[in-house]
């Protein structure tokens, strides 16, 4: 991990940016506000290493992940891939990226063309970029794809809907990796799924990483799924990253509110241990078409001043740690009690 | 054999079912366990095999289309199928009802012409302005709606008003108009105007689907892996918008058919002698209570035809469904 950091980073993030405009009107559209739904993220991701990127439901996670396959557009920021901005990009450019990042998305039931059997949609991408597999050994590439995400080879002339939720999940992962990626998107790939199966699915993901070495940014909103696969986390509220760092850091010592209060939320496994305190939030997350002033998190925030209200925190490293947070008042505690436990 | 046995089995005999001798329990497979064993039969077959086979299986569909074949086989081979030309006039034999003399299993109408003939042509003209104008509805429908709901934006807005457009005017109004001056006497002419002003509730259809189906994650699964737009719409949109155009395009046909009717019941459309459906039930119309054949015969014709084209619509839509079980 060190070594990655170390590294040109593989995918690099600045600033990105994506506002909804809310407009009225059918005939005379006018635009009365927009939802920011992504405002100012930056991260980098390292060859082969595993970005966890936490938060609630809609806090912009699913956003950044569409917008970083250039399927929507965004406002404004950049996104470094292979010394070229993503979105700034031709078309034969992104059919590249299209093969170079691949996306798996939250709904395995909605993700799966139901008119196409399993064989055709993991073979699909192999017709935009013929080149990737000759023609006669797709067939044979589509058993050994679905063999390798523990279907069966005679799966490949079902179709989606005589399949479980996990299985149909494990098509997707098929389909991602046919391609060959370097980056692979993992956009909630295991909430829509049930506790028993969210593990084999993790653990498989795991194991074709080891095998294909890409590198992943694993999007979840649960902190206790993203630990056992990340490397690195960013934890994101109402469109901002408030804080990142080595995963071990974040859970042993979370230094923004909100990360302690997520953390405090992660039931913990051993039923030893006395019950830790809770840190419960207050009320709703604030509609992002019309975000608080200042600090974002300041209206569910327990350590709320004015200050909160009239200056927004900076993402930096307070402690020293390789660790920054966004918080006037970031102090580092330990939630889980782990440091203890270990 | 109770009243409602007996009506069972009449209602069975009378859909071409096979009926169980009287008094023996009739036993129908339970569903889930003709599933079970046939569900693994199909497993490695192709999605052609899998089409065909469900098609052929749907008893309703299977017959109406046979039925369809027949009726335009015959239609089309008129002259060799007829056995009187359909304005041979034969003054001894009018107005004779239904009978096997001569060969006017119809009947004759007023001026001794047999009956049968009569709708024979009439129904090829019929069929052909149906074909005519339901190819040209479909493809227009489809395209309008496909780019509407695929590009949104402007382009939407454009084509969309241009079918509302399409969709106030009054359909008969401009059809009479347009008939009398591009279509007299000529039933391909007719069709083509027909199918050049029902196409848009098809477009309006493909595009709702169109507007659901771009937002759908395989779509964008699809896009993802750099997929063109001509291969997600034909390749994932279209295949998935099957079912609501081939609904559609059964009551088109039926639709147009009984319009195509209309327009030679108000003395557009084909010039008499030349018979079409319509036409000829004009004709019976004022006949009805004296010589109900004249009326009847191409009626029923015409309800045929039309219930058969939407069986055969259902039994598409069902096989092209891959989600559908196998019934």
């Amino acid at each position: 991990m060190a070594s990655s950091a170390m590294s040109e980073p593989l995918l690099s993030v600045r600033g990105l940016t994506k506002h909804f405009p809310l407009t009225r009107g059918v005939v005379f559209r006018r635009q009365i506000g927009s939802v920011q739904a992504v405002d100012g993220v930056s991260f980098d991701l390292h060859e082969g290493e595993t970005l966890g990127l936490v938060g609630e439901s809609g806090c912009g996670k699913s956003t950044t992940a569409r917008l970083l396959m250039r399927l929507i557009e965004p406002t404004a920021g950049e996104a470094i891939y292979g010394g070229e901005d993503i979105f700034t990009m031709s078309r034969a450019q992104l059919r590249r990226l299209r093969r170079d990042i691949q996306i798996i998305f939250q709904d395995p039931y909605a993700s799966l063309d139901p008119r196409m059997t399993v064989g055709s949609i993991i073979g699909e991408g192999w017709e935009v970029h013929p080149d990737l597999v000759p023609k006669g050994q797709r067939r044979a590439e589509v058993s050994r794809l679905l063999e390798q995400v523990g279907l069966e080879a005679g799966h490949a002339d079902r179709f989606p809907h005589q399949f479980s939720g996990g299985q149909r999940q494990r098509i997707g992962i098929a389909r991602a990796l046919a391609v060959r990626p370097e980056v692979l998107i993992l956009d909630e790939p295991v909430s829509a799924l049930d506790v028993s199966v969210q593990a084999q699915v993790i653990n498989l993901i795991e194991q074709l990483q080891d095998e294909y070495g890409f590198a992943a940014l694993f999007i979840a909103h649960d902190l206790s799924v993203v630990r056992h696969i990340s490397d690195r986390i960013a934890v994101m509220y109402l469109g901002k990253i408030v804080e990142s760092g080595v995963a071990d850091e974040i859970y042993e010592r979370p230094a923004h509110p909100y990360t302690q209060a997520l953390l405090s939320a992660v039931p913990s496994p051993d039923p030893t241990i006395t019950r830790r305190e809770r840190i419960r939030l207050e009320g709703d997350v604030p509609s992002p078409a019309n975000p608080p002033s200042g600090c974002r998190f300041r209206t569910r925030c327990w350590k709320a001043d004015e200050r909160c209200a009239e200056e927004e925190p900076a993402l930096v490293d307070r402690f020293g740690h390789g660790h920054p947070s966004a918080c006037h008042y970031a102090d580092v505690s330990d939630v889980i009690g782990s440091s203890g436990q270990e | 054999m109770t009243d409602d046995v007996r009506q069972r089995d009449e209602a069975r005999a009378a859909a071409g079912q096979d009926v169980p001798p009287a008094g023996q329990q009739v036993e129908a497979p339970r569903p889930d366990e003709v599933d079970a064993t046939e569900g693994m039969a199909v497993e490695s077959r192709s999605q052609w095999q899998l089409f065909r086979r469900k098609f052929v299986r749907h008893k309703l569909a299977m017959g109406s289309l046979l039925f369809l074949l027949l009726v335009s086989f015959t239609a089309f081979n008129a002259e060799w199928v007829a056995p009187y030309e359909y304005d041979e006039i034969n003054v001894v034999m009018r107005s004779t009802p239904p009978t096997l003399e001569q060969n006017h299993f119809f009947g004759t109408d007023q001026l001794g012409r047999d009956y049968f003939s009569r709708v024979l042509y009439g129904t090829r003209t019929s069929l052909i302005a149906a074909g005519v104008a339901g190819l040209i509805a479909v493809a227009v429908g489809t395209a309008v709606g496909a780019v509407a709901g695929f590009y949104r934006g402007w382009i939407d807005s454009l084509l969309m008003r241009l079918t509302d457009l399409v969709l106030i005017v009054p359909l008969l109004a401009i059809l009479l108009v347009a008939a009398t001056f591009f279509g007299r006497g000529q039933p391909v002419r007719v069709a083509v105007i027909i199918g050049l002003l029902v196409w848009v509730s098809l477009a309006r259809i493909v595009r709702g689907v169109f507007l659901s189906l771009r937002e759908k994650e395989f779509v964008q699964a699809a896009r993802a892996s750099g997929a063109t737009d001509l291969r997600i719409i034909f390749r994932h949109m279209l295949p998935n918008t099957v079912g609501p155009i081939v609904v559609n395009l059964t009551l088109t046909l039926a639709a147009v058919i009984i319009l195509e009717a209309t327009l030679a019941f108000l003395g557009l459309g084909v010039n008499p002698p030349e018979p079409a459906l319509g036409l000829l039930i004009e004709e019976g119309r004022s006949a009805m209570q004296t010589q109900w054949w004249l009326i009847l015969m191409p009626g029923l014709t015409l309800v045929a035809i039309a219930l058969a084209i939407n069986f055969v619509g259902d039994g598409l839509r069902d096989a092209l469904d891959p989600t559908q079980r196998e019934s």
